[in-house]
C-alpha cells in the first residue's frame, strides 16, 4: 500500500489514488483532491454531496452509488454530473476520501 | 408445525425448496412457494436465442416439474408483505402467515425508467434480450437486419449476469462474420463503467478482446434519455451516440412489493448480511438470489453456491444455534467470446478474477481468464446442469467457497 502527502498530511492510497482510510481525510484534503480532478472550487452543493457520501459510507461501509447519492442528497442526477463531470460516483468517492465505489460486480 | 414461505419460484426459490425439503424434518415443517408465473425460464439461454444457437423451446419448462411433492406451490402474485405481522398477502385473496420467510423474487428490467426507451420504437429499432419476449423479438430483428450501427447499452448497474451484455456483443461479432456482413456492421458497447468490466484484471483482458474484434467501448456512459425518432442515446454529460439498432439492458430492479414492504434499498434489493443472507432488519427473513443486496454478481451460479451453504445454516438456525458467516460471494461466470470459444471467471467478495485452471488446480479442464473452446462447451453444458442438477438442489462436485489453488497471481 502506497502513501502520499496531501496538505501536509500523510495518507494511505491504493494504486488508483483512492484513499484507503476515511479517518485520515479532512476538508483541506478534499479541496486539494478536487483540484486534481479538475474541480477548481468546491461550492456548497459540492459539499452537500461530499457530506452525504461521507455519512452514507460511515453507515454502510462503502462509497455510495449514483442512485444512492441522488435519492439521499436531493441533488438530481443531471446536477450531479455537472458538479462532478464524468463518473460522479467515482469522483466524489475520491474527493471524499472513500474507497472506489464497488458499484457492481 | 413451523411455516416457511418462499417468495418467488425462480432459480433460487426452486433450488432452496428442493434443498430444504430434504434437510428439514417434514413432519414438522410446511413449505410454501409463491410465484405468479407457471413457467420457469432458462434465462442464460436468452443470450443465445437471438443468434439461433438456442430456439424458443430450449428456453422454458413448466415450474411444477421442479417442485418437490412435499412443497406447496401457489400460483399468485405477491401483493404485500407485512414483516411486522409475519404475513404475506396474495393477489388471489389468500393470506399466508410464516415463521420464516425467504425472499427470492429476483430482479427484472424496467425500460420505463429511461425516457424514450420503452416507447413506440421498443421492439422495432430498440430491443433487449433480458426477457423471454425480448429475446424472441430480437431473434427476428437480427435475422432480417441489413447492417448499420449496433449499440449495446447498459443503463445502470447492478444488472443480473453482468457479463451477458459483453457476451452479446462478442457473439454478434461472430454472427455477422458468419453471415458475411461484418463489414457492414459497426459494434459499439456503451457502459456506465470505466472499462469493459468491474474488476481490473478481467477488465483489461476483456477490453483487449473487444478491441481485437473491432468493438468500440464508450465508457462512463450514463444514459439520460433516448431519442427514439432521431435514433440516438444521450448521456447525462451530453454525449450522443447514434444507432441503427439499439440493444438495451434497461434498469434492473427488485420486485416493487419488496420495496413497498420497507424491505428493500433504492432498487428494491434486500439489505442482508453478506455472509449469512439474513435480513438486517428482521431475524426471520432471508433473501437469496438476485433479490439480495450483496456485493457479488447476480447470477445463478452465485445463488447455487450460496444455497449450498445456506441449507445447513438455516437448519442450525431454526434449531436455536447461531448462523455461521460462511458465504464468501463465490461466483463463476462463463463468458462466451464468439467463434466457439469462452472465458471463465472465478471470484468472490475479496478476490478478483485471476488466471489459472478450474476446478482442479493444474488440471482444469477449464482455463480461467483465458479464451478456450472447453470454456464454450462448459457454458453450453450449463443448460443441462441447470435443469437436471442445479434446480433440483443437487450438489455439484465443486466447493461452494472459492479456492486460491490453481490460480496465478498477476
Ligand atoms: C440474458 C441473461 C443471461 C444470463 N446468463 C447467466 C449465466 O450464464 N450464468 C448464470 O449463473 N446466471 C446467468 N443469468 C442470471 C440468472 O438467470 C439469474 O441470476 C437467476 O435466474 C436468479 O435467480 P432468482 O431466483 O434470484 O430470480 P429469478 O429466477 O428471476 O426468479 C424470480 C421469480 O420471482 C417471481 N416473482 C417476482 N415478483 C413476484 C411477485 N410480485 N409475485 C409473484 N411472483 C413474483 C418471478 O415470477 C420469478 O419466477 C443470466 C440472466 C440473463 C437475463
Amino acid at each position: 500500500m502506497a502513501t502520499r502527502t496531501i496538505c501536509g498530511v500523510t495518507v494511505q492510497v491504493n494504486d488508483e489514488g483512492f484513499m484507503t482510510n476515511p479517518a485520515e481525510w479532512n476538508k483541506d484534503i478534499a479541496v486539494e483532491l478536487a483540484k486534481e480532478e479538475g474541480i477548481a472550487e468546491l461550492t456548497p452543493n459540492h459539499w452537500k454531496v461530499i457530506d452525504f457520501c461521507r455519512q452514507s459510507a460511515a453507515t454502510s461501509g462503502a462509497a455510495p452509488t449514483i442512485r444512492t447519492i441522488t435519492s439521499g442528497s436531493g441533488i438530481s442526477t443531471k446536477e450531479l454530473f455537472s458538479l462532478f463531470p464524468k463518473g460522479p460516483a467515482k469522483k466524489v468517492a475520491k474527493i471524499s476520501g472513500l474507497g472506489k465505489p464497488e458499484g457492481c460486480v | 408445525m413451523k411455516k416457511l414461505v418462499i417468495l418467488g419460484a425462480g432459480t433460487a426459490g426452486t433450488m432452496v425448496a428442493n434443498r430444504l425439503v430434504r434437510m428439514l424434518n417434514m413432519d414438522q415443517w410446511h413449505i410454501t412457494l409463491v410465484d405468479q408465473d407457471p413457467v420457469h425460464y432458462y434465462q442464460p439461454g436468452f443470450l443465445f436465442a437471438p443468434f439461433g444457437i438456442y430456439t424458443q423451446k430450449d428456453l422454458f419448462k413448466p415450474k411444477v416439474c421442479f417442485i418437490p411433492p412435499l412443497v406447496k406451490l401457489i400460483q399468485a402474485t405477491i401483493e404485500a408483505v407485512d414483516p411486522d405481522q409475519n404475513k404475506v398477502h396474495l393477489g388471489n385473496g389468500m393470506t399466508l402467515s410464516y415463521d420464516f420467510l425467504i425472499i427470492a423474487t429476483g430482479t427484472d428490467i424496467h425500460p420505463e425508467e429511461t425516457p424514450g426507451l420503452g416507447e413506440h420504437e421498443w421492439g422495432k429499432s430498440i430491443h433487449t434480450f433480458y426477457s423471454f419476449q425480448g429475446a424472441l423479438a430480437l431473434t427476428q430483428r437480427l435475422r432480417n437486419w441489413e447492417g448499420g450501427r449496433l449499440v449495446v447499452n447498459v443503463v445502470d448497474n447492478p444488472i443480473k449476469c453482468p457479463v451477458a451484455p459483453l457476451e452479446f456483443i462478442m457473439l454478434a461479432d461472430w454472427y455477422f462474420h458468419e453471415h458475411g456482413m461484418r463489414d457492414k456492421v459497426e459494434l459499439i458497447y456503451a457502459t456506465p463503467l470505466d472499462g469493459a468490466f468491474t474488476k481490473p484484471v478481467a477488465s483489461r483482458l476483456i477490453g483487449e478482446m473487444l478491441s481485437d474484434k473491432g468493438i468500440q467501448v464508450e465508457s462512463e456512459f450514463m444514459i439520460e434519455h433516448v431519442e427514439p425518432d432521431a435514433k440516438k442515446i444521450i448521456s447525462y454529460d451530453e454525449r450522443e451516440i447514434d444507432y441503427d439498432l439499439l440493444v438495451s439492458i434497461p434498469l434492473n430492479k427488485g420486485a416493487d412489493v419488496i420495496g413497498k414492504a420497507g424491505l428493500g434499498d433504492e432498487l428494491n434489493y434486500v439489505p442482508v448480511d453478506k455472509h449469512t443472507l439474513l435480513s438486517n432488519k428482521y431475524p426471520n427473513i432471508f433473501a437469496l438470489g438476485d433479490a439480495a443486496a450483496i456485493p457479488t454478481s447476480k447470477a445463478g451460479s452465485v445463488a447455487h453456491y450460496a444455497i449450498d451453504l445456506f441449507g445447513d445454516n438455516f437448519v442450525r438456525y431454526t434449531e436455536g444455534y447461531e448462523l455461521l458467516p460462511t458465504f464468501d460471494g463465490h461466483a463463476n461466470c462463463f463468458i462466451e467470446s464468439g467463434f466457439g470459444k469462452g472465458v471463465l471467471l472465478d471470484f468472490n467478495y475479496e478476490q478478483e478474477p485471476l488466471p489459472g485452471l478450474f476446478p482442479m488446480p493444474g488440471v482444469g479442464p477449464f482455463s480461467l481468464l483465458k479464451e478456450s473452446e472447453m470454456n464454450h462447451w462448459g457454458k453450453l453444458m450449463f443448460r443441462w446442469m441447470y435443469w437436471n442438477i442445479l434446480l433440483k438442489g443437487q450438489e455439484l462436485p465443486l466447493t461452494p467457497t472459492m479456492s486460491m489453488m490453481g490460480k496465478w497471481k498477476v
